[in-house]
């Protein structure tokens, strides 16, 4: 009990020493922060991005659906009655009707066409059917869309589910690119808490010596330089979450800007609470990493003459 | 308590420093270590301390066999063993009061044992009441008090000082050596390396002689 108080009582006075001891030299502690800071804020950066790539996906996923253009001479009832019979297919999902006549007005209003549109006789326009199949996937779809095709009342069967693919595609690679990304620069935030902790174990080398000599044992001697390694990476986090907060903040006009030219609600998602607390234990458990290899590295070297 | 069996220190370099050594230093005995510059008398303690090992022989401490503790029981074995080096060995980034405390520290003491302890020591020494002072703030004398007072606060059973005088003038010395005699009259054992003959010429303590590697006289009790 009164030894693990003791240990306790160690821990947390190594916990402030290091932390003491980081303020004590501000310039050159912010530069290794900061470089551990630039070094996370790239993977997670580009996180991100991708996460949302994937949301505007997602948002996309409606793209399965496709569009049913029925013959222009098929009457409302009838119209409807395929609608209904093609909604009855066990791998669809549910068809909306649009009736042309609905059609053509939504066009008039929105398309700025309405007095070309006057100059036609009669509705050029077709009734037709959105159908979206229960399965999104390339095969599933095109099976519904077979299967309506060869429904008489059908003109033409607009499906366009190339495009999407390709982008899942795309978005998995880029994802597979950020996670090599992120163990790449993983490894070198370990490399450059390691790198300034040993060089902060050679300008403490008495102080290694006498407590070697007063009969410290290695894992005294280890852990101020752990507690040293765990705050570079914490606040080397920390650093990274707020330079990425900043560039999605610099990022958010034009992206809105953008999206209002595509009629699109899309919003800018910043890294969610999730990720962040990902992030900073991350950092603090590769700094202490960094830390680790360093001291398991050059404290032996460290013996009293 | 501290007995030395027929021992070889052989460096790389080929340089023998300790050639067949054995004397036996009794529980609470005080003994001096003299000889020339050179002579092995740095070499020997740093034995004790497990700094190095033998090449050949035996160094028992405590009836403890030190050939048989590995290099992760070695922290303990110092734990219960004061030394007392020439340079002093303070850290200088903390106080008086924390280099006292730092034994005690390792050693795992509660908050107000290291105080009480700490206090005791650096009373012991003559220096109560400079706790909060740097060391560099203090003379050579005081310095070397400090490392006095760090090397007996745990209460070792064995007390080891190379040339703790090295440095020091006459006067100073004797007060240091004196410190020592008042230690050992307590119980603790006490092993000094010193070249400095006038010093302990008058004091009554034993005398163990290194000359070349060999011990080259012993004036004193205990028996090889």
């Amino acid at each position: 009990m009164d030894s693990l108080r003791h240990y306790l009582t160690l821990h947390r006075q190594n916990l402030l020493d290091a932390l003491r001891r980081l303020a004590s030299q501000p310039f050159a502690s912010s530069l290794t922060v900061l470089v551990i800071a630039i070094a996370l804020a790239l993977p997670a950066g580009l996180r991100v991005l991708v996460n949302n790539a994937g949301a505007l996906n997602d948002s996309w996923q409606g793209a399965a659906d496709f569009a049913v253009y029925l013959k222009i001479d098929v009457s409302t009832e009838n119209a409807a009655r395929v609608a209904r019979a093609i909604g009855g297919r066990p791998d669809v999902a549910n068809v909306t009707l649009i009736d042309r006549a609905k059609a053509l007005e939504e066009f008039r209003a929105k398309s700025g066409f309405g007095e070309a549109l006057d100059a036609l006789d009669g509705n050029p326009l077709p009734h037709t059917l959105v159908v979206r199949p229960k399965s999104g996937a390339a095969g599933d779809v095109e099976a519904v869309a077979a299967a309506v095709r060869a429904i008489p009342e059908t003109d033409l069967v607009q499906l366009d589910t190339a495009w999407v693919t390709r982008l899942r595609a795309m978005l998995a690679l880029a994802g597979r690119m950020v996670d090599l990304a992120t163990v790449l620069l993983a490894i070198a935030v370990t490399i450059v808490v390691g790198n300034t902790i040993r060089l902060e174990i050679n300008s403490r080398s008495v102080e290694i010596e006498v407590v070697k000599l007063v009969g410290g044992s290695d894992g005294f001697i280890r852990r101020p330089f752990l507690y040293l390694g765990f705050w570079y990476g914490l606040a080397g986090a920390g650093a990274a979450a707020v330079i990425v907060a900043a560039a999605l903040l610099a990022l958010e006009p034009p992206v809105r800007a953008v999206a209002t030219l595509y009629g699109s609600g899309f919003q800018l998602a910043g890294l969610p609470l999730r990720e962040i607390v990902l992030l900073v234990v991350g950092g603090a458990v590769l700094g202490w990493a960094g830390a680790w290899l360093a001291t398991a590295r050059h404290l032996k070297a460290i013996e009293p003459k | 308590m501290i007995r030395f069996e027929n021992v070889f220190k052989r460096y790389p370099s080929g340089r023998e420093a300790l050639s067949g050594v054995s004397f036996n230093l009794e529980r609470g005995e005080f003994a001096f270590l003299t000889g020339p510059s050179g002579a092995g008398k740095s070499t020997l303690l740093r034995l004790i301390a497990l700094i190095e090992r033998p090449t050949r022989g035996t160094v028992l401490i405590n009836n403890q066999n030190t050939a048989r503790i590995s290099r992760g029981r070695i922290p303990p074995f110092r734990q219960r063993l004061g030394v007392v080096f020439q340079d002093h060995k303070l850290l200088h980034d903390r106080s008086v009061f924390d280099n006292v405390a730092l034994p005690l520290v390792i050693a795992g003491a509660s908050r107000r044992e290291i105080e009480r302890r700490v206090r005791a020591a650096l009373d012991q020494v003559g220096l109560l009441g400079r706790e909060s002072h740097a060391p560099i703030t203090l003379s050579t004398g005081e310095q070397q008090r400090v490392g006095i007072a760090r090397a007996v606060a745990p209460r070792p059973d064995v007390l080891i000082a190379d040339e703790p005088t090295g440095n020091l003038d006459p006067d100073l010395s004797r007060e240091i050596m004196e410190l020592f005699t008042r230690f050992n009259e307590v119980g603790v054992t006490v092993l000094i390396a010193t070249h400095d003959l006038e010093l302990i010429e008058h004091l009554p303590h034993r005398q163990l002689k290194l000359v070349a590697g060999q011990l080259a006289a012993d004036s004193g009790r205990g028996g090889s």
